[in-house]
């Protein structure tokens, strides 16, 4: 490309790399600041007049927001565990990936704690749950893992930033995404140990209210099963969400961004732990049902209200589950792309669906003989607010993508 | 919370999930001002060398 025709901000694109004209990426960006307002109006309304603009009640004080959380937080332990792999245990090829992977876990992160800001109702005291902290609480694990892991996520995303073409001239810059690179082990380790609690510990607090047999499940010292189910699940799926935004992003610049030994090895990975997922998950299941029934809970009282009835379980297992796993499993699939994509998405969407049932299906079980079934559906309010991240979300890779080195084969599979 | 707050209650949970979130923040801390000080020194010795040549 000439210097004539090349965008006026071109002097801020990693070397030998082609982007879209500056005039396109304004566009994209100003169509996003639409739903983003509307989210902004959502936010403000939650703030302004408190948290009864929302359908949340007394019966679900937990809904699409803690929901949205939790897979939220599930599909971003792509970021963690593609670190692991590739500092930790150094598969050498994850390199690169793992730049992208952190992109989408400073995404994810961020957004579920901006959920949470909107959720508590009163932002300003945030802050509480560091300094009144109820240190028996599962959910205080959890609020300090997150807000830990972000910042290590955000280091992690600091050396990318400095890598910018222009930033990158400046010695100092220069030497510190260098030293950081050198120090990414550590802090990849750190991150994994934050990782595992938090991501364990939102699936332990469900599994240790023992005044709702739906949800509660035995354990190992203080962890239900439920926790361990939680870190094997997000480290099934991931990876899997890692894959998929990459190939939307990939469809969107209309190129090769990663090569295809790079995907293989995350889907090869995330098929086999889906599979050691799934397998403890229908133990847990068949364990449960006879816990529940031993405490006067038969199975078919947790199945009998609608809208969740049996198909959940076989939804959630079955469909979103074993195919998924069996499409992962199998090279002939994986190498085919719709195919890669569909057993990506189903992954995806069960984890997403396990975490709405362990927070939304819980607080809709009856539990004493005089409770009633009460429905729960999110209003636009929740929908507004908790899509706002999504849209926010893509703004920032949009910025990361047209400016940042965040893939490392970009110019060699597409040379200019 | 701070063990010197007048709110500390002196029980192992509280040492273990404080000492945990203190040490994660130290270590984090630690990590950065080290990688900034080796940067900020390379910068000092490539200006020295520069300047000898």
């Amino acid at each position: 490309m000439d210097s004539a025709s090349a965008p006026f901000d071109s002097a801020l694109f990693p070397e030998g790399v082609k982007r879209c004209k500056f005039k396109w990426f304004l566009f994209w960006v100003a169509v996003l600041h639409g739903p983003i307002m509307v989210g902004v109006i959502g936010t403000l309304m939650c703030w302004g007049l408190a948290l009864n603009v929302t359908y949340l009640n007394n019966n679900y004080p937990f809904g699409l927001w803690i929901a949205a959380d939790l897979g939220i937080i599930a599909l971003g332990g792509g970021a963690f565990f593609t670190g692991f792999l590739r500092y930790v245990v150094n598969i050498e090829e994850l390199k690169n990936i793992v730049n992208y992977a952190v992109v989408i876990g400073v995404i994810c992160y961020a957004a579920a704690q901006g959920i949470l800001g909107i959720d508590i109702g009163q932002p300003l005291r945030g802050w509480f749950i560091f300094w009144h902290a109820n240190v028996h609480s599962m959910l205080t694990e959890v609020a300090f893992c997150i807000t830990c892991y972000f910042m290590v996520l955000c280091i992690e995303y600091l050396p990318l930033i400095l890598e910018n073409r222009q930033i990158n001239k400046l010695g100092f810059f220069h030497g510190l995404a260098h030293h950081l690179h050198g120090a990414m082990p550590t802090i990849a380790a750190v991150g994994v140990f934050l990782s595992f609690f938090h991501q364990g510990s939102l699936g332990g607090v469900p599994g240790v209210l023992y005044g709702r047999p739906f949800a509660f499940r035995e354990g190992f010292l203080v962890w239900p099963w439920t926790f361990f189910l939680a870190i094997l699940s997000a480290i099934a799926c991931g990876p899997c969400f890692t894959i998929l935004v990459t190939w939307f992003t990939e469809k969107c610049a209309g190129k090769q961004l990663v090569k295809k030994n790079v995907i293989d090895i995350l889907a090869k990975i995330s098929g086999r732990l889906l599979v050691l997922y799934l397998i403890l998950k229908i133990l847990d299941t068949i364990v449960w049902v006879g816990l529940a029934k031993g405490v006067g809970a038969p199975f078919s009282s947790f199945y009998a209200n609608q809208p969740y009835g049996y198909w959940v379980l076989i939804t959630e297992i079955g469909i979103l589950g074993i195919i998924p796993a069996m499409l992962l499993l199998s090279e002939r699939v994986r190498r085919n792309e719709a195919g890669l994509i569909i057993a990506c998405l189903l992954n995806c969407a069960g984890i997403f669906m396990n975490r709405w049932i362990i927070v939304v299906q819980t607080c809709a079980q009856p539990v004493m003989s005089f409770d009633k079934f009460v429905s729960y559906h999110p209003n636009w309010v929740e929908y507004a607010t908790t899509l706002v991240f999504v849209w926010v979300g893509a703004v920032v890779i949009m910025l990361s993508y047209r400016y940042l080195p965040i893939f490392p084969q970009e110019k060699e599979l597409n040379p200019l | 919370m701070f063990p010197f707050a007048f709110e500390w209650i002196a029980e192992p949970t509280r040492y273990v999930f404080m000492g945990a979130l203190y040490a994660v923040l130290i270590a984090l801390i630690i990590i950065l001002h080290y990688c900034a000080i080796r940067a900020f020194l390379d910068m000092i010795c490539k200006k020295k060398n520069h300047n000898h040549h």
